[in-house]
C-alpha cells in the first residue's frame, strides 16, 4: 500500500468500495444488466451531471447512467460481461472520481417504502383537489341561487365526485383513526374520520330529501387541507431518510474470507461464522469481533470507543467490529458472528435505553386528547338541547352535525405540520436534517446538553501543535517519509508540508512503530519514541498529546506534537449555548487527561472521561430522572445507547451508521453551528405552533356559537374553513422571514468575536 | 338548464383530464430530479 507512484498520494485517503462490495450491492436488472446507485455529495450543477454522465457513457461496460441532482445520486446501468470479459465495477466508481473529484459512495439499494407511502399520499391530494375544486363550483352555484330542481342535480353531481374521493383520500385518517380507537386512545383523526363520514351521510340524507344544505364542499374541501398537512408531514420525514441513507457506509457489506484450503473468497457479512479466518486489508473496517491470528496494525478505534489516539494490535489482540486497521495486514479468526459482535452488544443497550422518544407523545396528539371529547361533548349537548327544547330532532342532528363541521380540527390538523415543515427545510438548507416534527418539540424542551468528545467537539483528526518550531529541513524530511503512510499522524504531517521534499527511495512501514527509511547517509526513522531513539527510555506518560519522532541513525532531530483538532466554532458554541442558559457537558470514552484539557480549552465544568457505552447512556438516564430534559450530540457507536437515552439527539454526518440512525437530527457541514441553530429553530417552531394553536383555538370560539345557535349554513362553513386555515398558513411562513432577518443581523454580530476565539484556539 | 346537461360533463370531464395529466407526470417520474430537470434544458443534445 506504501507504494508513491507521484499523483497517488491525493487519492490514497480515499477508500473506494471493493469490486465484490459493489457486485453485492448490485442489482440484477435483466439480460445481463446489473444496476448500481451511488450517492455523490457534493453534484451541485449542470456541469458536474454533464461531467459524470459523459465520463459513464464513455465506459464500454456502461448501458445508461442518470445524474438525480436532488437526490444527489447516480444511477448507473452496466452490462455484466463486455465481450468475454468480466467488467469491473470499480472502474465506475474511479470514473466518476476521476472526472470529477467527486467522492462516490456505495448507497444502499433497499426498495423504501416511504417513496411509495410518498407518492400515495400526493396521489390522494390530487384527486381529492380535483373533487374540491368541482363541488366548491357547483356549492357556489347553488349559493348564489339555483332554482330546485338545478339544486338537486348540483347536489347528486356533488355526491358522486365526493363519495369516491372520500373512500381514496380518507383512508388515512380512517386507518389511523381505527388503530387509536383499537387501543382504547383517541388522536386527531378521530374527530376528522367522524366529521367527514357524518357530514357526508347527512348530505346525502338531505339530497335524497330535496334538502336545501349540503355539505359535501366542506367534507371534501376539509379532506383536501388534511391530506395536504399530512403529505408535508411526511416529505420531510422522507426526505431526511433519503439524505442520510444517502451517505458512506460505515459497516462493511462483507469481508475477504480465507477457507481451510488457503482459497479466498468474499462473502457477505451475515455469512461470516464464527471460527473463520478473515484477511483484513489496510484501510478496511474490522466486519465482526474477532481475534489477530498473524500480522500487526495501528487500529483507529475512535469511532468504537472514542479513543483519538490509533492503538497498536499484535497477534493474540482482540478487535471489535468497526475498527479500521491503518498500516498492516491483518488475519483474524472471528469470535462471533456479526450479529452477536460488539454493535449488537450497543443495539441491546439502546433499546433498553429508548428514553425520551417512546414517552414522549406530540403536541397534536396531546392537544387532540383534551380537543376530540371536547367537542363530541358539544356536538352531543347541542344534539339533545335543540332535541328537547326545539322540540324538532332533525334540526337537532343538522346543528350537531354543524358543531362537527365547524370544529373540526382543519386548522389544528395544519398548524403543526406546516411549521415544522417550513423548519424543517429552514434546517435542510443550512445543512441539518430532521427525522421527524416530534423531534423538533423536543429539541425545544432542553435544558442541558452534552458533547462526546472525538468526532463531536474535534474532528476527530490530529493536527500539528507547534509546526513553526522544527526545521523547516526536518519538517520536509518528516513529511516525506510520512507520505509513506495511512496512519493519521503521518497524513497530518504530510498535510502541513509543502515545498521540495527529499525523496526516499525505499520505506519500510512497521505496523504499531513507524516508518524506516535506508539511505547512504544512514536510517531515517519516524514513530514513537521507542521506536525512533531505540536508546532512549521508553516513558508512557498519560500526555494528552500525541507525538511523533524523527530520528537519524537513533539520534531525534525533531520531535513532532500532535493534538485532535477542534471542530470550527467549538468554543463559540459552547458559549453561545450557555448564554442562551443551557448547561453543557463532556462524555468522552477517551483517556480523563485527553479529556481534561479539552474542556478546559473550552471552558466546560462538567466532564467524564473513559466511560463505557453503557456508562454514558447511564448518566443521561440518571439526569433525566433528576427532571432534565438532555440534548445528546454524538457521533461514535459507543455514543449511541446515550443518543437513544436521551431527551433528543444529533449527531454529525461523520458518525458511525449505528449513530446517524438513531439521532434525530444530523448535520452534514462541519461547524458545531448546527447544534445552537437547530436549537434555535425548534423554539420558534414551537412557538409558532403554540400561536398556530390559539389562533385556531380563537377561530372556534366565534365559529362554535353560531353554529350552536343553528345559523352555520354550508357557506358560512365553507368560509370560515378556508379562512382560518389560510391564517395558519400564513402564520407558518412567517419562519422564514423572521429566520431571514435574525441571521443576518446576528452573522454581523457574530464576526468580530468569532475571530478571538478561534486564535485562542489554534 | 338544458345547457348544464352538456356543460357540466365537459367542465368534469377537463377537470379529470388535468388530473389524469398530473398523476401520469408523476407516475412517469417528473418529479424525482426538479433540481436537475433545471440545468438538463440548458444542456445541448448531442448530435446522434
Amino acid at each position: 500500500m506504501s507504494c508513491c507512484a507521484p499523483g497517488t498520494e491525493g487519492s490514497l485517503g480515499r477508500s473506494l468500495p471493493s469490486s465484490d462490495e459493489l457486485v453485492l450491492s448490485s442489482r440484477a436488472v435483466g439480460a445481463g444488466l446489473r444496476q448500481t446507485d451511488l450517492s455523490v455529495p457534493q453534484v451541485h450543477c449542470g456541469t458536474c451531471i454533464t461531467t459524470i454522465e459523459r465520463a459513464l457513457k464513455a465506459l464500454p461496460a456502461v448501458e445508461r447512467a442518470r445524474v438525480n441532482l436532488s437526490t444527489k445520486r447516480v444511477s448507473v446501468v452496466w452490462r455484466e460481461k463486455v465481450g468475454a470479459e468480466l467488467t469491473d465495477p470499480v472502474t465506475l466508481v474511479r470514473a466518476i472520481i476521476d472526472a470529477t473529484g467527486y467522492d462516490a459512495h456505495l448507497f444502499s439499494n433497499v426498495e423504501d417504502t416511504g417513496g411509495r407511502l410518498q407518492r400515495e399520499f400526493i396521489r390522494a391530494v390530487a384527486v381529492s383537489g380535483f373533487a374540491a375544486a368541482n363541488i366548491m363550483l357547483l356549492s357556489v352555484s347553488v349559493w348564489s341561487g339555483a332554482d330546485a330542481a338545478t339544486r338537486d342535480l348540483f347536489h347528486w353531481i356533488s355526491a358522486m365526485i365526493a363519495a369516491p374521493a372520500l373512500i381514496y383520500g380518507g383512508r388515512f385518517f380512517y386507518q389511523s383513526a381505527w388503530q387509536a380507537l383499537r387501543r382504547g386512545r383517541t388522536n386527531m383523526d378521530v374527530p376528522i374520520a367522524l366529521a367527514i363520514t357524518l357530514s357526508y351521510a347527512v348530505s346525502l340524507w338531505e339530497t335524497m330529501h330535496h334538502g336545501e344544505h349540503a355539505w359535501f364542499d366542506a367534507t371534501v374541501s376539509l379532506l383536501f387541507f388534511l391530506l395536504i398537512g399530512r403529505t408535508l408531514d411526511h416529505i420531510m420525514r422522507d426526505r431526511a431518510r433519503a439524505a442520510i441513507s444517502g451517505l458512506a457506509r460505515l459497516s462493511p457489506r462483507g469481508a475477504m474470507v480465507i477457507s481451510t484450503d488457503g482459497s479466498r473468497e468474499y462473502r457477505a457479512i451475515e455469512e461470516i461464522a464464527p471460527g473463520d479466518r478473515i484477511a483484513i486489508a489496510v484501510g478496511e473496517r474490522v466486519p465482526v469481533d474477532g481475534i489477530v491470528e498473524s500480522g500487526a496494525s495501528d487500529m483507529d478505534v475512535s469511532i468504537v470507543n472514542g479513543e483519538s489516539a490509533p492503538r497498536p494490535i499484535k497477534a493474540g489482540d482482540t478487535v471489535q467490529a468497526g475498527t479500521l486497521s491503518l498500516t498492516g495486514m491483518l488475519v483474524l479468526k472471528a469470535t462471533a458472528a456479526a450479529r452477536d459482535s460488539f454493535l449488537s452488544e450497543i443495539i441491546a443497550l439502546m433499546e433498553a435505553a429508548e428514553g425520551g422518544r417512546a414517552r414522549y407523545r406530540r403536541i397534536a396528539d396531546r392537544a387532540a386528547q383534551y380537543y376530540s371529547p371536547a367537542v363530541h361533548l358539544l356536538a352531543l349537548a347541542a344534539f339533545l338541547f335543540w332535541g328537547f327544547i326545539g322540540g324538532d330532532w332533525k334540526q337537532a342532528i343538522l346543528i350537531a352535525i354543524a358543531v362537527l363541521i365547524i370544529t373540526c380540527p382543519c386548522a389544528l390538523g395544519l398548524a403543526v405540520p406546516v411549521v415544522q415543515v417550513v423548519a424543517a427545510g429552514r434546517l435542510f438548507k443550512n445543512g441539518i436534517m430532521v427525522k421527524d416534527g416530534s423531534a423538533m418539540e423536543r429539541l425545544a424542551e432542553i435544558d442541558s446538553v452534552l458533547f462526546d468528545k472525538t468526532g463531536t467537539l474535534t474532528l476527530g483528526r490530529p493536527k500539528l501543535v507547534d509546526a513553526g518550531k522544527a526545521a523547516p529541513h526536518h519538517l520536509a524530511l518528516a513529511a516525506s517519509l510520512a507520505a509513506h503512510s495511512r496512519h493519521p499522524l503521518s497524513r497530518a504531517l504530510y498535510d502541513i508540508a509543502s515545498g521540495p521534499m527529499p525523496v526516499f527511495d525505499e520505506v519500510v512501514e512497521l505496523p504499531g512503530k513507524g516508518l524506516e527509511a535506508r539511505t547512504v547517509n544512514g536510517i531515517y526513522r519516524l514513530g514513537n519514541r521507542r521506536f525512533a531513539c531505540e536508546t532512549a527510555s521508553f516513558d508512557p506518560s498519560a500526555d494528552s498529546t500525541l507525538e511523533v519522532v524523527l530520528s537519524h541513525n537513533g539520534e531525534e532531530l525533531a520531535c513532532f506534537r500532535f493534538e485532535d483538532e477542534l471542530r470550527p466554532d467549538a468554543r463559540a458554541v459552547v458559549d453561545d449555548l450557555s448564554a442562551q442558559g443551557l448547561a453543557s457537558g463532556i462524555l468522552s470514552g477517551d483517556r480523563t487527561s485527553a479529556v481534561r484539557s479539552l474542556a478546559s480549552r473550552l471552558g466546560v465544568d462538567h466532564w467524564r472521561g473513559e466511560l463505557t457505552p453503557k456508562d454514558k447512556a447511564e448518566f443521561c438516564r440518571s439526569l433525566t430522572e433528576k427532571g432534565h430534559k438532555v440534548l445528546m450530540v454524538g457521533d461514535g457507536i459507543n455514543d449511541a445507547p446515550a443518543l437513544a437515552a436521551a431527551h433528543v439527539s444529533i449527531a454529525p454526518a461523520t458518525a458511525a451508521d449505528i449513530g446517524r440512525q438513531t439521532a434525530d437530527f444530523v448535520f452534514m457541514h462541519e461547524s458545531l453551528d448546527a447544534v445552537p441553530l437547530a436549537i434555535d429553530i425548534s423554539r420558534r417552531a414551537g412557538r409558532l405552533i403554540r400561536q398556530n394553536f390559539a389562533l385556531a383555538i380563537g377561530y372556534n370560539m366565534i365559529a362554535v356559537p353560531i353554529a350552536l345557535a343553528g345559523y352555520a349554513t354550508p357557506l358560512i362553513a365553507a368560509i370560515a374553513m378556508s379562512t382560518s386555515s389560510i391564517i395558519v398558513v400564513a402564520n407558518a411562513l412567517r419562519l422564514n422571514r423572521l429566520g431571514n432577518a435574525q441571521k443576518t443581523a446576528s452573522a454581523g454580530a457574530e464576526i468580530n468575536p468569532a475571530h478571538p476565539g478561534e486564535a485562542r484556539l489554534a | 338548464m338544458n345547457m348544464l346537461i352538456y356543460l357540466i360533463p365537459i367542465a368534469l370531464f377537463l377537470g379529470g383530464l388535468g388530473l389524469l395529466a398530473f398523476l401520469w407526470s408523476l407516475k412517469s417520474g417528473q418529479y424525482e430530479d426538479l433540481d436537475g430537470a433545471a440545468w438538463r434544458i440548458l444542456e445541448e443534445d448531442p448530435p446522434e
